[in-house]
């Protein structure tokens, strides 16, 4: 899928080919947790862009270094730090952001796109490479949040980034703007995923990169490197998938 | 006596109230991958419980015995994802040994759940909200008691709704997420309780 490591290449892939959120499913507790408003799912991607660069830069920088039996470990620490840092950061220079986004930036941590990144792409090639690739991710990520956000302010609010754009008869739809909104805006999401997938495959193309998140077992899981491959109880696709992956353990 | 009550309101709250998939949205990977089936599903909660559990009361031992007293407070974030995972790791192969029995029904959910965001967001919770350790274990457990009930109902309906007549692009994700959000609306109604 990725045979090119070029600069454009890289972030053509993270904003489009594999978009995480739209076309990879990854990191969906973020997504629906922070994005009741614009500006909410813009600040939260990129914090995740910037810890996504950083620990892709760092990991690809020590891939012969770290041990492939503790590789996992030594990517936690390194994402964790980065977290860390950025949440300082954030504390001192945008306390607001801070405030809205809450437990959800340390838990950053646990976004199984970072870790996933790091197993799949930084911890094998080149760190330049790896810092575009992480770029790229960061700002597909980015802009998907800041999209959805988008759409459940409007809704919800009639506003967008905080500016009222509806007519003054609009009457806002709260639900939208509440945890459940949340739920139905990523299903009719990935309902038009599906549709588009659909579409492609019946034209005949390859849509086997479109991943449904970790209903479809550990192919797209980050964890996968740690639960040593016991997806039994997942989807039947699952064992498949994970097959080749597991060489190694 | 009034510490007491004051447990019983935080453990209805966090588990019903401000429950910790529905409101949250922590822990949603094994709650959307985990509840094919009832079984498995309750499996799935049973483990959570035990390691929410054990993991707010050794996090905030470490918070209060290690952290504070160092100062470095900030490190927070870093030793307890690490706590966690060995703690998961230590678990299991003391389940292993000891109790073959529960390591048999819990055994391939165990690691499972060191990636998963509810373990790693009570411990901060607990942190930002300055509960003691034993306020953070009850908020743990409460956590993961919310955790069960939702993916166990969830798992009830979709076993329901396996065989219904579902459009074509709305298998799978989209219908799972859609039933999520009406449970997300009735647990809206949980606010009125407290």
């Amino acid at each position: 899928m990725s045979s090119s490591n070029s600069v454009t290449e890289r972030l053509f892939n993270g904003l489009i080919k594999e978009n995480p959120t739209f076309v990879l499913t990854l990191g969906m507790c973020p997504t629906l947790a922070v994005t009741t408003k614009a500006m909410n799912g813009l600040g939260m991607g990129l914090t995740t862009l910037a810890v996504l660069a950083l620990s892709n830069l760092i990991i690809s920088l020590l891939r012969k270094v770290i041990p492939d039996r503790v590789r996992i470990p030594a990517f936690i620490v390194i994402i964790a730090s980065f977290v860390t840092i950025l949440q300082l950061l954030l504390e001192a220079y945008l306390p607001s952001l801070n405030k809205a986004l809450g437990v959800y930036i340390p838990l950053i941590v646990v976004n199984c796109i970072i870790l996933g990144r790091a197993e799949a792409y930084a911890y094998s090639h080149p760190p330049i490479a790896s810092l575009f690739d992480g770029i790229g991710m960061g700002l597909g990520f980015t802009v998907a949040l800041t999209a959805i956000g988008a759409v459940r302010e409007i809704l919800g609010q009639g506003k967008i980034f905080d500016i009222g754009i509806m007519p003054n008869g609009y009457v806002p739809i709260a639900i939208f703007g509440l945890a459940p909104g949340a739920f139905f805006v990523l299903a009719f999401l990935s309902a038009l995923q599906g549709f588009v997938k659909l579409r492609l495959a019946a034209k005949g193309k390859d849509v086997s990169h479109f991943k449904s998140g970790c209903l479809e077992g550990c192919a797209s899981c980050a964890s996968a490197g740690i639960c040593k491959g016991e997806p039994a109880f997942y989807d039947t696709s699952a064992k498949e998938n994970t097959g080749d992956k597991k060489e190694g353990e | 006596m009034d510490s007491i009550k004051e447990l019983l309101v935080l453990l209805i709250s966090s588990s019903l109230v401000s429950n910790v998939v529905l409101s949250q949205f922590l822990g949603l990977c094994p709650f959307l991958g985990v509840s094919k089936k009832i079984k498995t599903s309750s499996g799935m909660g049973a483990a959570v419980i035990f390691v929410i559990t054990l993991a707010s009361a050794v996090a905030g031992a470490i918070y209060e015995f290690v952290l504070v007293p160092l100062g470095i407070e900030y490190l927070q974030t870093i030793v307890f994802i690490l706590v966690i995972a060995a703690l998961v790791q230590f678990v299991e192969m003391f389940l292993k040994k000891a109790m073959p029995a529960l390591y048999e029904a819990l055994g391939v959910y165990l690691p499972l759940i060191t990636t998963n965001c509810a373990v790693l967001g009570v411990a901060l919770t607990n942190v930002q909200k300055e509960y003691g350790i034993l306020t953070g274990i009850v908020n743990g457990f409460g956590t993961a008691v919310g955790f069960t009930i939702a993916i166990i109902i969830l798992a009830g309906l979709r076993e329901k709704m396996e065989y219904n007549d579902i459009p074509a692009p709305f298998k799978g994700m989209p219908h799972v997420l859609l039933t999520a959000g009406l449970m997300a609306i009735a647990f809206c109604g949980f606010a009125g309780l407290l």
